[in-house]
């Protein structure tokens, strides 16, 4: 695929007011956009592999309700025709969620996510679901049992992880809005990837009841879209207190768009010294302050903080999210759904072949190190020790938003890089997500928008992260740069 | 990077029963490489003295310290009562080998 037809197709894309007010017009339908991007994903999808299943009889069937409401003149739900798809550790009932993991092959869950339930209840069209690392795991969609996605921008690139699907089918024009999830990274980082914006909302803003768990205690489901405005009319339908996630929060969910266009003027924002350190690439460094001085000429008060924890966060991150993971992925051990291995004499030796068949390697890489950081005489050296610093690089946090309103960096150290370069070395892998997992320890909110391209053309994302529950702050600033 | 081998070949065996996984030899010896070469990079941790830190579980935890949102960590538990919940025969249908009633394994005890 050339960049023309790329751009063309996100050029294209339609915002979710202009498809709401054209269906309530009469000047489109929500059968007629439902096709549109179903042709584009038959056409377009073969190349990018973001889809993993699509429906495209119920997606039809669902556009067809909508059209119904607008032929009776009845008021459109704020969603009413966007086509969205979702990230397939999300369960929707009856249809296949694979977790990109062979160990969930012909698994059809009996029950529907909270959030995706809520995008239905608000009228949007279900495409269908989206590749993504297995379990969540991974930075580059290459750990993805069915296959990688390519980057929209440079089909040999990939387009981040875990979400990638998600960041690659909106860049792509192949849905308006998609969700994904982000444990330690993996909304943010694919939308700098792919040029697109993704939110990682504030831990307990959006209920977790119906995602498949990786690390309960950083695990967030979050928007994709082409704009800011769209990424917050997601967020507001999908957030709000439920009663099937108990860390899910019951403060009252604002209008994240009422404020977007009121600009920085008269706002603090901190540049943090140690993201802007070795090891980031000269031409992001160069974009995201680029950047920075427009936040500065649209009226923003520009001030250099510390984070001094930072440097320990990866490993802080690793130890915490496979601690979690090898709890919650002994669930999988062949009984009650997914795959069994066959012809085991005895039920111990099932679960291991089970396992062994079902699981890829970063996932059997990640429950070996959960699982020795919380055995035996480790215990206290890892997995307590990274729950301290957990709490030091939350204090970071806390202390620098005594000062500043939001928080700007570039969201990976690089620009989306080939695939296969980075797949045989776990560590180089997880620095892909150095200036991500922070926020996800410290539970405070973030989002990536686009903020220039490199010389080669692929994209470059700004990180802006706020206070706990303060969306509304991120999304200003994020408007702001996408403005400039 | 000196090979202090923090983890041997027989430390990833115990990890993998541990964890209910079957490695060939060759997962073996690539995951001794790769928990060795993780782990030599989260000893940096070692360089922080945390001995007076309290260890943190649940973003809850720091939310109850901060004003407007005090009530968030410590709110009320829902009602105990019966709520409805997915119908047994759905649930069961997921499973690989069941009778309708239970899920079926293979021998439990080994002799």
């Amino acid at each position: 695929m050339s960049a023309e037809t790329m751009n063309a197709g996100t050029m294209t894309a339609g915002s979710i007011e202009g498809i709401r007010s054209a269906i309530a017009k009469g000047e489109t339908t929500a059968t007629a956009v439902t096709e549109i991007y179903q042709a584009r994903i038959a056409g377009d999808d073969p190349r990018i592999h973001a889809f993993l299943s699509v429906d495209r009889d119920f997606a039809l069937a669902q556009a067809a309700r909508i059209d119904a409401l607008a032929a009776k003149g009845e008021p459109l739900p704020k969603l009413a025709g966007v086509p969205f798809g979702i990230k397939d550790v999300l369960t929707v009932e009856g249809f296949a969620a694979t977790a990109g993991s062979k160990i969930l092959e012909g698994y059809r869950p009996p029950y529907t996510a909270t959030a995706v339930k809520k995008l239905a209840d608000a009228g949007a069209i279900f495409l269908g679901k989206l590749n993504c690392d297995e379990f969540a795991m991974g930075s580059s969609n290459e750990n993805s049992a069915y296959g990688p996605v390519h980057n929209p921008h440079d089909l040999e690139r990939v387009p981040g992880g875990s979400s990638g699907g998600s960041a690659a089918a909106v860049a792509a024009g192949m849905a308006v809005a998609t969700l994904g999830t982000d444990t330690g990274g993996s909304i943010r980082q694919p939308a700098s990837f792919c040029g697109v914006v993704g939110v990682l909302p504030t831990y307990g803003r959006v209920s977790r009841y119906g995602l498949i768990a990786f690390a309960s205690s950083l695990d967030r489901i979050g928007p994709f879209a082409a704009t800011v405005r769209d990424a917050a009319t997601v967020l507001g339908v999908i957030a709000g207190h439920d009663v099937m996630d108990a860390t899910s929060s019951t403060l009252p969910v604002p209008d994240y768009t009422a404020d977007l266009e009121r600009g920085v003027k008269g706002m603090k924002l901190g540049v943090p010294a140690e993201y802007f350190a070795e090891g980031l690439d000269e031409e992001v460094r160069a974009a995201v302050e680029g950047g920075i001085e427009k936040l500065r000429a649209g009226g923003a008060e520009i001030r250099q903080i510390s984070l001094p924890h930072t440097r320990y966060a990866i490993p802080t991150y690793y130890v915490i999210a496979t601690a979690e993971a090898s709890s919650n992925l002994a669930r999988f051990d062949g009984v009650r759904y997914g795959l069994r291995a066959p012809q085991s004499d005895t039920l111990a030796a099932m679960y291991r072949k089970t396992r062994d068949l079902g699981f890829g390697a970063e996932v059997k890489r990640r429950i070996l190190l959960g699982t020795y950081v919380l055995s035996h005489g480790y215990y206290e050296a890892y997995y307590r020790k990274a729950q301290q610093v957990r709490r030091l690089l939350t204090e970071d946090f806390l202390k620098a938003f005594g000062e500043v309103d939001a928080i700007v960096t570039p969201t990976a150290p690089t620009p989306a890089f080939k695939i296969g370069e980075k797949s045989d070395d776990p560590v180089a892998m997880y620095l892909a997500d150095i200036y991500t997992v922070t926020a996800s320890l410290a539970g405070i909110c973030g989002v990536s928008v686009p903020c220039g391209k490199s010389r080669a053309g692929l994209p470059i994302g700004m990180q802006i992260l706020g206070r706990h529950f303060d969306e509304t702050t991120i999304f200003r600033v994020g408007q702001a740069v996408e403005r400039l | 990077m000196a090979e202090t081998e923090r983890v041997s070949l027989d430390d990833v065996r115990r990890v993998a029963e541990l964890g209910n996984l079957e490695l060939t030899a060759d997962e073996e010896s690539r995951m001794r490489r790769d928990l060795n070469a993780i782990l030599d990079y989260v000893a940096q941790l070692e360089e922080l003295d945390t001995a007076q830190v309290e260890p943190m579980a649940q973003v809850s935890e720091v939310l109850g310290t901060r004003g407007e949102i005090a009530s968030e960590g410590d709110r009320e538990l829902r009602e105990d009562a019966v709520r409805p919940c997915l119908d047994h025969d759905v649930v069961m249908a997921s499973a690989p080998e069941t009778d309708g009633v239970f899920f079926k394994v293979p021998k439990v005890i080994e002799r």
